[in-house]
């Protein structure tokens, strides 16, 4: 039972024990690296079709259907492609910079992945100290390189791109940060492993104890996952790359594999901030009944992975993008004051451990509710239902 | 853990980073190079934390330092127009900068050096680093003072918040998207 679980755990211990003694850190470290590197772009790859496909169902066109099984290749001809066009710099580039910038992109969300525990035991890098402020800290350097692709490229496209996505960065930092810090307040670590342990308690015999299924996580893991679409840049928040306004944003003046480079990085961003929210609020490789204890762990891991990535995609096919103002005044009037009171809430929950279950979502559903139902009203008070003269 | 030797590759990659990014940083024509540059030197001052065991100084050095301060620095380099400034000269006085620079060295170094000289040869164990510590010390020992900075941050914000307010005299300029611009005409309502 335990050995499909542990398999890939197994054979790396095998592959390593081949090696004299001395070497055998280096060659776990980089059996670790290399898996990364296979596994999350191999997803990616998977995603962008699946994705082109799922968007062509949702606006009633096959998507992608010419090459391979029902166009389930087309991420291979796409990836040849982008390998072999010419990579143009323009003559008016800050061509160092420029250069640089795809890289600043792409190293942090992979550094970012080797903290997240995938499975029982698999974890590139554990940090029982500061795993969760590692990942945090990775995540932040992205802004820098988003910077220097918009301002080398010396392109108004791209500067308006890398002004409106570090607004939006900086701004959707806070809740994020916030809405993480609940779960830190109550697993009392930063450790990723300590907090998807904190969550492995059995409550009423079946269910464990996923933080989603707590007042304060669930109303966390809401606002981590807005702020998590906003970081990785996905629609509705995909200003900075917004087609239909300022061409591609930020890497408008990017060809060929450095423009590969920047999806490959947006999605690794999105993947990263995906399992940090998993890890977090939905239990990391934890199942949710006992009785499923059997499927392997790193099934669950990926298979919520899988799940949010559906999600997203069904968001993005269904809800248009936002204004500027509206992203800022979401983030800054809406999101925040909802992760500060989040942080009350996680605290009442601390401290009413004696209470009866349903009492203790009283005093959330109340700190919750009222705010919202204010914020609503004031809502509609400024911008009042619209009345359309000719389009009903 | 051996004792490390005092010029290890590490150490001098790490002060590589660290003084090759400052003397860019304060070198460099291109204002917005120097911005980079002084991010550069700010990684290589978080590895410097690392190397001491110091890991939430150093993660926190690069989320403020890194992720925000540097690039509002980079930004408002952007913003005021001085990213184009290649021709500009090198430096109005540098005999000050390089004045007040000797200066601080020489205070420091005067402080290390008239400190006993028995607590340079035998370092007293350092304070614990770990994080639970640290945090325990802010939020028991040193809480008011962490809720003094708190207060002060506030304030800042608030008054930032109060200077960005349209001043409430003046009328907000007409929005130039009627396609009238550069008339006096008031713009007319669109129907």
């Amino acid at each position: 039972m335990d050995a499909p679980d542990q398999i890939f755990v197994l054979l790396k211990h095998a592959v390593v024990s081949w090696f004299p003694t001395p070497v055998q850190p280096w060659i776990s470290a980089v059996l670790s690296i290399g898996a990364i590197l296979a596994v999350y772009p191999m997803i990616f790859a998977l995603t962008t079709v699946i994705e082109r496909k799922a968007l062509g169902r949702i606006q009633n066109r096959p998507g992608p259907n010419r090459v391979g099984p029902a166009g389930f290749l087309q991420f291979a001809a796409d990836g040849i492609k982008s390998l072999t066009k010419e990579d143009i710099v323009p003559r008016a580039a800050d061509s160092v910079v420029h250069f640089l910038a795809p890289l600043v992109v792409v190293v942090p969300p992979l550094l970012a992945l080797a903290v997240l525990p995938v499975g029982r035991n698999m974890v590139a890098l554990d940090l029982p100290e500061t795993g969760l402020l590692f990942f945090l800290m990775v995540g932040t350097a992205v802004e820098l390189g988003v910077f220097m692709a918009g301002w080398s490229s010396h392109n108004k496209y791209s500067l308006l791109g890398a002004m409106r996505a570090i607004a939006q960065l900086l701004s959707y930092e806070l809740p994020l940060l916030l809405s993480t810090v609940s779960v830190v307040m109550l697993t009392g670590s930063l450790s990723l492993n300590a907090i998807i342990g904190h969550q492995s308690e059995v409550h009423a015999g079946v269910l464990l104890g996923w933080n989603v299924f707590t007042p304060w996580g669930a109303a966390g893991a809401v606002l981590f996952f807005i702020a998590a679409l906003a970081e990785a840049n996905r629609s509705p928040f995909d200003l900075p790359e917004a087609e239909s306004e300022i061409v591609a944003g930020y890497f408008t003046e990017y060809s060929g594999f450095k423009f590969a480079l920047f999806f490959l990085g947006e999605y690794l961003g999105l993947f990263a901030v995906s399992g940090l929210g998993i890890t977090l609020f939905l239990g990391g490789w934890l199942p949710p009944l006992t009785v499923l204890s059997w499927v392997p762990s790193w099934l669950w891991f990926f298979g919520k992975l899988a799940v949010l990535m559906g999600i997203f995609i069904w968001l993005r096919g269904t809800l248009p993008r936002l204004r500027m103002d509206q992203l800022m005044r979401f983030a800054w009037q809406f999101l925040l004051p909802m992760s500060l009171i989040n942080l009350l809430v996680a605290a009442l929950w601390q401290y009413s451990t004696p209470w009866p279950h349903l009492l203790r979502w009283l005093p959330a559903a109340i700190l919750f509710g009222i705010p919202y139902l204010l914020y609503h009203r004031a809502f509609l008070r400024q911008h009042p239902p619209r009345t359309y003269r000719y389009a009903s | 853990m051996p004792p490390e030797p005092v010029l290890s590759l590490a150490f001098a990659i790490v002060a590589g980073l660290v003084l090759g990014g400052s003397v860019a940083a304060v070198s460099c024509r291109n204002r917005v190079h120097a911005g980079l540059f002084l991010a550069v030197a700010l990684v290589g001052l978080a590895l410097v934390f690392l190397r001491m065991g110091a890991e939430f100084l150093g993660f926190i050095q690069i989320l403020v330092y890194v992720g925000a301060v540097a690039v509002l620095i980079v930004f408002a380099i952007l913003l005021t127009r001085g990213s184009d400034s290649a021709h500009e000269r090198r430096s109005n006085a540098p005999g000050i900068g390089i004045g007040l620079a000797v200066l601080l060295w020489g205070v420091l170094a005067w402080g290390i050096l008239h400190r006993s000289p028995g607590a340079i040869a035998t370092p007293s164990p350092p304070p614990s680093m770990a994080v639970r510590d640290l945090g325990e010390r802010l939020l028991r020992e040193e809480l008011l003072p962490l809720q003094t900075v708190g207060l002060l941050l506030t304030a800042a914000l608030i008054g930032a918040a109060l200077i960005a307010l349209p001043e409430p005299g003046i009328s907000p300029r007409p929005s130039g998207s009627h396609g009238s611009a550069g008339t006096e005409t008031p713009p007319s309502s669109p129907t």
